[in-house]
């Protein structure tokens, strides 16, 4: 077989690569075609509704569905917990049961029918009270009950450095929980079907894991993971919260199955803010040291937290983020709470750890009197052990992201924001992440008729990665995008990793490029043969065969040589062949204004500088840090849970009062890549989370530059922006 | 429970007969009994707009008006907003602008912008924002979608020019 060089070709060399292209699923999600889960509703299926608990800890006495499978209309009620054993609800919004009736009302209906009665239990549901999770035991304990943390790492000697430094700040520092909050909540319609030779269930299902989440359908009704078929074309966001079948998918599976009907369960919305998984909380004293000259020397810190009920917090093992001075001590401790649990959200841990760590080192600087930017530079040289490598990366990208800022012009000194109400200020921050392409597969077919097509059981988040797919077969099979196809969606094709961890670009891309550059290496021998020309020589473009510029047949023509049994090769994804690879870094940079009357922060304008290895699609890619940014903006200034600790309830747990940023609360975003040739040649390295990482820490910055004073955890709502002043 | 109703309506253009309870929202009847799902279901409470269509030339939010109510109405959805796979100039420039990724807010941003046109066909950014800020979106770039209606009320305003 003629044996294509496995690369991507030189740069500049592409008609797709590289470009900015419009995702090809765009004419379906403009014009409402786009089936998501929540849209299925073929005939006959049930409409369900769930019961959840609205105690934060409890335990049922009394279930009494009969009322409830009653009504006309209702088919099937289904029991996440039961009196006995199972009675225990954990927090406010675990699901208690389902109802499934012919219309969502009369399985409301149904739900409200339901008796229910619990034994409610003493909670604790604050998370940044250290002392009182202390005096209520819910904290971590050895076996003879003494308080231990998670995390008490010792590097070098932090107190002799401390006590030698030119310069120490001590600061106070923390984040709030924050949900997940996807459009389309979680959920499944589930058919079960046992008549014919097809799978016998069939889940359509809002998933980041169309290949992995078959089994788990599979395992808990005892069929071969053969017989599951999961089906997810479109999904209205999943941010990390979206990888399991969870046991609400399972319970839309036993009502199909105990029904004979199709049945859709989705979360509803008060329930998808506070069951399917949160980000992690976590609050900080800080101490950190330096030389006159800027030089990290110690950093100290205890942090504690919540991630609910397991008792976790954020990472204490990455603490400080991405600086790594020669001395420190870190201390974490979680808070066992009667809380949702948590999930990946968007970058796990990064954020927190960079809105703790970049805002005293920010704070430092300031003390130092000296900017972060300044204070970032002179310390590239002490980096931790995953982000040293981008030492260099990180000062060319500080340059470039202060250039867009026009930085020089617009810096002041800490608190000279200006001497009205209004404050202005800028602030820094920067993150790293990992970005490795992992196993997936990708089937390419090459047809008689000229038809080129790419499948993987992978999914598309909105994040382009239908599109991504397409062009690098078009570009491989030197064709036009609108003459391939790329299907995904479905655990029927070729296993594709389940999208997390910023893994899934370089993974498909990676697996389609060996696969196309394979089928058409059997396709160069073919057209070889009949045209007598070397199949070494040949290569594609323009929907034409080439041999060293010269057209030997067109694409067609060459195609027709192919038969009925179209040419089949899978490409494998990781290869250690510089298609791929990891590690990003990437810097923003934030210039706000603050009304110090009202607390209200305005955003002027974020600028972020990003590299992520050879960029596939510019335009889909850029989208991804837009989106990262104004989720940024979001935790930054007022998104948050809000739990109630006198009846442990999340009170906030709908759309009106769960603050989002609306399109006025938006200013000016400049997203540009950091892609010079070193960066093309590293491959494709992942994108969709790292851009979320430092806009809390950037923004938060910029309040303290603009106001003089920290406003010290986020999100900084208006009240928490006037009581740090008041008390400033 | 109360009877079905018989409701008569036009949407998009075609005259609908279809039954549905006192309490069932417009939005329901469209996505559940009508099948036309390319309206999206948010929050059901007002706060998102994922689910506006137009009701006698204004854009509302269909999970705030129950279906009884359309009686006589004409309704336009997403789905009367393209011709076939011929997109509008506000689809064709959300679609160039990448103003969507996961596309469950866009046919909401897509029906809101139809109105800010009809009314305004040129409205400034501020206008633009104000106009839209009962849009929701989790995970695009508001500014994408800032300048593709900009981009759309420009192409709009050319197309007339051309009419005439």
């Amino acid at each position: 077989m003629a044996e294509r060089e496995v690369t991507w070709g030189p740069r500049g060399s592409h008609t797709l690569i590289g470009k900015e292209v419009s995702r090809i699923d765009g004419v379906e999600k403009a014009s409402g075609a786009a089936k998501y889960t929540n849209d299925m509703n073929q005939p006959g299926t049930l409409f369900a509704r769930l019961l959840t608990c609205t105690h934060a800890k409890a335990k049922v006495t009394r279930l009494n569905v009969d009322k409830a499978k009653a009504i006309a209309g209702v088919h099937t009620v289904y029991l996440f917990k039961d009196i006995g054993e199972n009675a225990e609800c954990n927090y406010d919004g675990e699901l208690v049961a389902a109802v499934a009736a012919e219309t969502a009302d009369i399985a409301e209906d149904g739900v409200r029918a339901i008796e229910v009665a619990y034994e409610v239990l003493p909670h604790v549901v604050d998370e940044q009270d250290l002392e009182a999770a202390r005096a209520a035991k819910r904290l971590k304990y050895d076996d003879d009950g003494k308080e231990v943390p998670l995390v008490d790492r010792t590097v070098g000697d932090p107190d002799k450095a401390i006590a030698d430094a030119d310069v120490v700040h001590t600061g106070y520092y923390g984040i709030h929980t924050i949900s997940h909050m996807c459009l389309e909540p979680h959920g499944a319609h589930c058919t079960w079907d046992e008549s014919g030779d097809g799978p016998k269930l069939t889940a359509r299902h809002s998933t980041q894991a169309v290949s992995t989440t078959g089994p788990q359908f599979a395992s808990q009704f005892g069929l071969d993971a053969s017989d599951v078929r999961v089906i997810c074309n479109y999904i209205g966001g999943g941010f990390g919260s979206k990888f399991a079948a969870d046991i609400w998918g399972w319970a839309a599976a036993q009502m199909s199955k105990d029904t004979g009907r199709p049945v859709r369960l989705m979360l509803d919305r008060a329930t998808e803010l506070k069951t399917p998984g949160t980000r992690p909380s976590g609050f900080a004293n800080v101490t950190v040291a330096a030389t006159k000259d800027g030089k990290i020397t110690a950093w100290k810190s205890h942090h504690w937290g919540t991630n609910g009920p397991q008792g976790g917090t954020i990472d204490g093992n990455q603490m400080p983020y991405v600086f790594d001075p020669p001395n420190k001590h870190v201390v974490s401790q979680g808070i066992a709470t009667d809380c949702g649990p948590n999930r990946a959200w968007r970058a796990p841990n990064h954020p927190q750890l960079c809105a703790i760590t970049d805002t005293a080192l920010t704070d430092l600087a300031a003390k130092l009197n000296m900017s972060p930017v300044d204070l970032y530079k002179a310390n590239l040289d002490q980096l931790d052990d995953t982000a040293k490598e981008n030492s260099k990366l990180y000062a060319a990208e500080l340059d470039r992201a202060a250039e867009l800022m026009e930085w020089e012009k617009k810096w002041h000194a800490h608190g000279k924001g200006g001497n009205g109400p209004v404050k202005r200020g800028l602030g820094v921050a920067l993150h790293r992440w990992g970005g490795q392409s992992v196993k997936c597969s990708s089937e390419v077919r090459i047809f008689a008729d000229g038809g080129a097509q790419a499948s993987i059981g992978s999914q598309d988040l909105g994040t382009g990665t239908r599109t991504v797919i397409a062009m690098v077969l078009a570009e491989t099979c030197g064709l036009p995008l609108e003459k391939v196809k790329a299907r995904l969606g479905s655990n029927e094709y070729v296993y594709g990793n389940p999208s997390g961890g910023s893994i899934t670009v370089g993974s498909v891309t990676g697996a389609t490029r060996r696969a196309a550059l394979e089928a058409t290496g059997i396709l160069f021998d073919k057209v070889a043969e009949k045209y007598k020309v070397d199949a070494k020589t040949l290569s594609l473009g323009d929907e034409a065969v080439w041999s060293d510029k010269k057209k030997v047949c067109s694409w067609k023509d060459a195609c027709r040589l192919i038969g009925p049994e179209p040419i089949t090769a899978t490409g494998p994804s990781p290869v250690a062949d510089g298609l791929t690879s990891k590690l990003v870094g990437g810097v923003q940079m934030a210039d706000v204004s603050v009304d110090t009357e009202t607390g209200v922060i305005r955003i002027n304008r974020m600028v972020a500088v990003q590299d992520c290895g050879l960029v596939i699609n510019e335009k889909t890619a850029k989208s991804q840090v837009y989106g990262g940014l104004i989720m940024g903006i979001a935790y930054a200034t007022n998104e948050e849970r809000i739990m109630d600790n006198n009846s442990g309830r999340y009170i906030n747990a709908d759309m009106e009062t769960y603050k989002l940023p609306r399109i006025g609360d938006i200013g000016e975003l400049i997203v540009e890549f950091y892609q010079p040739d070193s960066e093309y040649n590293r491959g494709v390295v992942g994108l969709g989370e790292p851009p979320v990482i430092s806009t809390g820490a950037a923004i938060a910055n910029a309040v303290a530059n603009a106001t003089g004073v920290r406003v010290p955890v986020l999100p900084m709502t208006p009240k928490r922006v006037l009581d740090a002043l008041a008390q400033a | 429970m109360a009877k079905k109703r018989v409701v008569t309506t036009t949407i998009n253009g075609d005259t609908h007969e279809f039954l549905c309870q006192p309490r069932q929202t417009l939005l329901e009847t469209l996505r559940d009994v009508l099948g036309l799902t390319g309206t999206k279901e948010g929050c059901s409470n007002g706060n998102c707009g994922a689910c506006t269509v137009h009701l006698n030339g204004r854009p509302v939010d269909s999970c705030l008006v129950l279906g009884v109510e359309v009686e006589g109405a004409e309704i336009r959805t997403i789905e009367g907003v393209a011709c076939g796979s011929h997109l509008d100039e506000v689809q064709e420039a959300f679609l160039e602008g990448a103003a969507l990724q996961c596309g469950i807010c866009t046919p909401g941003f897509i029906m809101q912008t139809e109105s800010l046109l009809d009314e305004n066909p040129n409205p400034t950014e501020d206008e633009i924002r104000f106009y839209l800020a009962g849009n929701l979106c989790r995970c695009t770039g508001y500014d994408k979608i800032v300048r593709s209606v900009q981009c759309a009320a420009e192409k709009r305003q050319t197309a007339n020019v051309g009419d005439h």
